[in-house]
């Protein structure tokens, strides 16, 4: 389902005299449907940089980040606003959303993309939401004035809403307590059950050893310190 | 008038297709060898400072100006060959287009439900109560009690005044908007509300939009792909969140580092 | 007769005055520009109409003159007596009997008939102005039929005032194409305007603007389905006549709130109570 092939990736600092800094080169890993992969390495190694990439966020330097039949790495912006809309997943650290959105809304907004009719993406965003321990006065209001944790939970409420073929999830426990962090690991075995391809950056060892199948050191990626 | 059907993401048709779109005052360059597709449902930020041409682009693209050299093609039909009242007639259903100041886009001296209204008549409505109903119902989707249709903008915020603004824009269902800033000049909390409601409406409508700002934090949130001008150029264009996230362009990056966090 | 040239203007500009004439016949509710002279009488007192009136007239015709369906008052008095002294043309009070009738405000009770000219005095020729400040985008708006604004107005007034409140220049589409301001005459007078056997010419001397509507012409006046058109005058019958179908003015007679209707148009009520017609507080004329 996902398929990275060669991938390298640098960056051109055009204010600092067109410095190019390369910080990925040569990295490559599948992720089979049903199957989760852990990305580990140290900090500042490539974990996310590599999953940005794999979301399009990043530009790709060079090699071939296959999702959903497309090649992330060329794909035209359209191309990708598709796959992100019905095939790709992601869910980041950070919540990012328009101010004064109540978060029932915020939590169904992937399905109201793809055309579910409004009450049933609001029943499943409440589900979710529910089973995330989202108090149900707080639905109402917007998640821009939670906690940490709770805007943690709403983003992956949200990434879970629809059920993508492949999934991008990236410390999805960090912050949560031991409740939370069980129903998210349920989630994520749910996913994998129904054939879903996860990529993921866990901290947390236990969770890490629970859900993935594999892991893979970015480090390897880094590119060697020749120039 | 069957709005609310959503419009197929997939379609592989552009509702709007621009090539080579050059337009010059005098020796200066307003803008150069613009290109880009539009899609159904897609909404494309221009961004760039004062004089960096993305207002004399949209003003090419909505027909206000005339540009020099190009190809505008809009669902298959030449723009720029078109009769003055071809255009215009599309202006008034397919099009719509959304001042930065509301007054310009609106009519002080009418009722709000007469601004409403003005895109049905024109369009051959004759029915009062049908308009009225009509008008009431966009007020109400853009949030404006239903007790002040009768109102004139005058006495209406600046925030209201957009809205309605919006309503008077969409209510005859067309598939294509330009926007001028359309936020700015608006209190913050304002400009969260007004996204908001931008963001539902081009997502329950399929409306493909293109929206002019300088507010990077506005499409962000609001465009689904970005182009960033200077100098009449376009020097960057792609998904917004990879343009932003990870510019390319010398300008695009001093663009990005200049701003607070976004 | 005087030392004026026949009817006062010089040949040259009557010529000029012509050819916009024809050209407004031709494309029936169009506002065709003139060249508008300075007259010996000031803007807003009829000017545009007595240039038209000037240009149409031929010493075989016979004058009219009406304001607000009236022969007696200042300002037709005073251009019936321009025409006498500047073209020596007969006059008449008489509908009947006019070739050429000018008027402010109204249209003769009496049914016109073919080979009769209507002139009208206009204020403001622009429909649109209403709305439309800037005549660049007025000429484009009737360029291309964007007449959806007209609409706007009636619906303004239907919003404010439960009905269409406009009740004089109601605005009306010419032979399916042009809208065009009627001057101001009352609504009740705008079902004349249409299939009229008479030439309607219409001179707007301060904005330099002529129209037409040739005989015949299909006029309709702008409406809602919801809220027709209505044709409407005071319900009451003149009160000399006893005319129930002539539009009324409104009289005071006293300080003590009395008032009395009266046929606005004095030849149609004269000559009614002529014909042994009496109203309320009228007395038999044929008795007197």
């Amino acid at each position: 389902m996902i398929l990275i092939e060669d991938l390298s990736k640098s960056f051109t600092l055009h204010n600092q005299g067109a410095a190019v800094i390369p910080v990925m080169e040569g990295a490559s890993l599948s992720v089979a449907p049903g199957e989760c992969v852990g990305l580990t390495g140290q900090s500042g190694a490539g974990k996310s940089t590599l999953m940005r990439m794999v979301w399009g966020n990043y530009l790709a330097a060079g090699g071939r980040i296959m999702v959903g039949g497309i090649d992330v790495a060329t794909a035209s912006p359209r191309e990708i606003i598709a796959l992100r809309r019905d095939r790709l997943g992601y869910v980041s650290q950070f919540l990012r959303v328009v101010p004064r959105v109540p978060t029932l809304e915020v939590v169904a907004e992937p399905l109201l993309a793809l055309g579910t009719p409004p009450e049933t993406a609001k029943a499943r965003a409440a589900e979710l939401l529910r089973q995330l321990n989202i108090p149900e006065r707080l639905w109402g209001l917007s998640p821009t004035t939670f906690s940490g944790g709770e805007q943690q939970r709403v983003n992956i409420a949200r990434g879970f809403a629809h059920p993508y073929p492949a999934l991008l999830l990236d410390e999805p426990t960090a912050s949560l307590d031991a409740t939370n962090r069980e129903v998210v690991l349920r989630l994520i075995e749910e996913a994998k059950a129904r054939g879903a391809a996860i990529l993921g950056i866990f901290h947390d060892e236990a969770a890490r050893a629970r859900v993935c199948d594999r892991l893979v050191d970015v480090t390897g990626f880094t590119p060697k310190v020749a120039a | 008038m069957g709005m609310m059907e959503r419009v197929a993401v997939t379609s592989d048709q552009p509702l709007l297709r621009v090539e080579g779109l050059t337009k010059r005052y005098g020796s200066r360059i307003g803008c150069a060898d613009v290109g880009f597709d539009l899609y159904p449902g897609e909404v494309l930020g221009i961004v760039g400072e004062s004089g960096s041409g993305k207002s004399t682009l949209l003003s090419c693209l909505a027909g206000h100006l005339r540009p020099d050299e190009g190809a505008i093609t809009y669902d298959r039909r030449d723009v720029l060959a078109m009769a003055e009242t071809e255009r215009r007639r599309l202006s008034r259903t397919e099009w719509a287009y959304v001042h930065q100041n509301p007054r310009d886009g609106l009519r002080m001296g009418v009722s709000a439900g007469g601004n409403v209204g003005e895109r049905l008549m024109a369009v051959g409505a004759r029915h009062y109560g049908g308009i009225r109903e009509q008008a009431q119902d966009w007020l109400g989707r853009v949030e404006i009690a239903a007790d002040r249709i009768d109102d004139r903008p005058a006495q209406f915020s600046g925030g209201m005044q957009q809205r309605l603004q919006i309503a008077r824009n969409l209510v005859t269902g067309p598939r294509l908007v330009f926007m001028d800033e359309p936020t700015g000049g608006l209190d913050v909390s304002v400009q969260a509300r007004l996204l908001d409601l931008l963001r539902g409406l081009v997502r329950d409508l399929g409306l493909s939009v293109i929206i002019v700002t300088h507010d990077l934090a506005v499409v962000r949130l609001l465009a689904h792909r970005l182009m960033v001008m200077k100098g009449g150029r376009v020097v960057e264009q792609g998904l917004t969140d990879q343009v932003l996230d990870d510019p390319q362009h010398a300008y695009t990056q001093i663009l990005v580092s200049s701003v607070l966090q976004v | 007769m005087s030392d004026y040239n026949f009817a006062y203007l010089d040949e040259q500009t009557k010529r000029m005055i012509r050819r916009a004439i024809l050209k407004g016949v031709a494309v029936p509710g169009y506002q065709v520009p003139f060249a508008s002279r300075e007259m010996p009488m000031p803007y807003g007192w009829g000017t545009g109409g007595v240039q038209v009136t000037a240009a149409c007239l031929t010493p075989e015709d016979r004058l009219k003159v009406i304001d607000q369906g009236a022969d007696d008052t200042t300002n037709a008095v005073s251009i019936r007596k321009f025409f006498q002294r500047t073209a020596g043309v007969a006059v008449t009070e008489r509908t009947t009997e006019a070739t050429v009738i000018q008027t402010r405000h109204r249209i003769p009770e009496q049914p016109l008939t073919e080979g009769q000219i209507l002139v009208y005095q206009v204020p403001i020729p622009e429909p649109l102005r209403f709305l439309e400040p800037r005549e660049t985008e007025t000429r484009k708006m009737h360029e291309l039929e964007e007449y959806g604004l007209m609409h706007v107005k009636l619906y303004e007034d239907i919003a404010r005032h439960g009905q269409i409140a406009t009740s004089y220049a109601y605005p009306v589409m010419v032979e399916g194409r042009y809208v065009m301001d009627p001057s101001p005459i009352p609504k009740f007078d705008n079902p004349k305007l249409s299939d009229n056997p008479a030439i309607q010419l219409f001179g707007a001397g301060r904005e330099q603007r002529i129209y037409a509507v040739p005989p015949y012409t299909q006029v309709v006046s702008l409406d809602f389905e919801d809220h027709p058109f209505v044709a409407s005058k005071a319900d009451h019958d003149c009160d000399l006549c006893g005319a129930a179908d002539s539009y009324l003015d409104e009289v005071i007679t006293d300080d003590r709130g009395g008032r009395m209707f009266v046929c606005s148009d004095t030849d149609y009520c004269a000559s009614r109570r002529a014909e042994g017609h009496v109203g309320r507080l009228g007395t038999d004329e044929r008795a007197a």
